[in-house]
C-alpha cells in the first residue's frame, strides 16, 4: 500500500504500523510514532492497521534548544 | 534549585543544538556544569541514524533531559509532540512551546495555557516557554505549571533582557514559583542580570553554540549564573544619582 512516511511517499506491504516500521528499517530504532497526526504508543503499533493514504511519522531524538 | 521535586545544584540549563560538532557540544555541556540539557524530536534525514547516535551520546552523560515542543504552532501539535517525547526520553518533563509568530517566535500564550492544562492533567511536568505577562503566567500556574520560563528576548536574538521591569514584576508576583529566563540571551552579563533580579535559573542555547569558542562561553555563562545568584543573595546596593565618597572624609589633611 502507499503511505506517507515522514512526509515522503513510500510503498509498504506490512499490514500494521509495527510491520511497516520493520520494513522501513526502524524496528530497533529509538523513535516515537504518530499516525495521521495522533500519537501511537510503542506497545500499540502491532495492533494498529495501516491503509492506503495513511500518514506515518517516526520521530527520533535530536538536538534542541 | 528545585524543579518539580528534582533538586539541582547548578542553575544553568543548556540547549544542545547548533554546535560545530558533537565533541564541542559535549565539552560545552561539561564546561557549563549544566545538569539539564534540552533535546527535541525530529524526522531522521534519509537513512541517517544521526538521531540515534545523538541520543546515545546524551544518555551516556547521565544528565536530565528536558525535551521541547519547538516548532509547534498548535495545541494539538504540541500535545502530540509531548506524548511522543515522553515515550522516547522517558521523562514527564516537557519544555512546552506553542509558537504564535514566525518572525519573533513569540509564544501563542492562549494555546500555551490550553496545552499546559491538557498536559498537566495527563501527568506531564510542564516548563512553559512564555512571555513575561503576569496574567498569562497566573493562568499557567492555575493550569498546574510549577515552573515558569519567561523569555528574555526572542529565541536566538541575543538581545538579552528586553523587559527587566516585567521580569522583576513577575518575580515579585510569584515569589514561590521557580522562574527560569529562557531564550534571547547573548552574553554572560545578561545571564548574571537575570539572576540578580532573583531568577532561579537560565536556559540558553544559541549564545553558547554560536560563540567563537563555545566551550569557553559555556564556562563563562556557568560562572555568570552563579555570580548573579550570589549577588542576588548578597543584596545589591541601590543606585543613587550623586557620588558618595567611599574613602573616609574625616581625617583629611589640609595640604592646600
Amino acid at each position: 500500500m502507499k503511505i506517507s512516511f515522514n512526509g515522503e511517499p513510500r510503498e509498504v506491504s506490512g499490514a500494521t504500523l509495527a510491520l511497516a516500521l520493520d520494513e522501513l528499517g526502524l524496528s530497533t530504532a529509538v523513535v516515537a510514532t504518530a499516525l495521521n497526526g495522533s500519537f501511537v504508543p510503542a506497545p500499540s503499533r502491532s495492533s494498529i492497521s495501516l491503509k492506503d493514504g495513511d500518514a506515518v511519522e517516526a520521530l527520533a531524538p535530536m538536538q534542541g534548544g | 534549585m528545585r524543579l518539580y521535586d528534582v533538586e539541582l545544584r547548578f542553575r544553568l540549563m543548556l540547549g544542545t543544538a547548533q554546535y560545530p560538532s558533537p565533541a564541542v557540544l559535549l565539552d560545552a555541556i561539561k564546561a557549563s556544569r549544566s545538569e539539564v540539557v534540552t533535546v527535541s524530536l525530529r524526522r531522521e534525514a534519509g537513512g541517517s541514524r544521526a538521531g540515534q547516535a545523538f541520543w546515545s551520546m546524551i544518555r551516556n552523560l547521565g544528565l536530565r533531559v528536558l525535551p521541547n515542543t519547538a516548532g509547534c504552532h498548535t495545541v494539538k501539535e504540541a500535545v502530540t509532540t509531548a506524548h511522543m517525547a515522553r515515550e522516547v526520553f522517558g521523562t514527564p518533563w516537557i519544555k512546552l512551546e506553542v509558537i504564535g509568530d514566525h518572525d519573533t517566535l513569540q509564544p501563542d500564550v492562549f494555546g500555551l495555557v490550553e496545552a499546559a492544562r491538557i498536559l498537566t492533567e495527563d501527568g506531564f511536568e510542564v516548563f512553559p516557554y512564555t512571555t513575561e505577562d503576569l496574567s498569562v503566567c497566573g493562568r499557567l500556574v492555575e493550569a498546574g505549571c510549577r515552573v515558569l520560563m519567561p523569555w528574555g528576548a526572542p529565541i536566538g536574538s541575543g538581545r538579552g533582557l528586553n523587559n527587566p521591569y516585567g521580569l522583576r514584576t513577575l518575580r515579585a508576583h510569584f515569589p514561590e514559583t521557580p522562574l527560569i529566563v529562557d531564550a534571547g540571551l547573548g552574553r554572560p552579563s545578561q545571564a548574571a542580570a537575570a539572576m540578580e533580579l532573583g531568577y532561579d535559573g537560565v536556559l540558553l542555547n544559541t549564545a553558547v553554540a554560536k560563540a567563537g569558542d563555545p566551550v569557553r562561553m559555556a564556562e563563562a555563562f556557568g560562572q555568570a549564573v552563579e555570580a548573579g545568584r550570589l549577588a542576588h543573595l548578597a543584596g545589591p546596593m541601590e543606585p543613587r544619582d550623586m557620588a558618595a565618597p567611599s574613602t573616609p572624609v574625616m581625617g583629611m589633611a589640609l595640604l592646600s
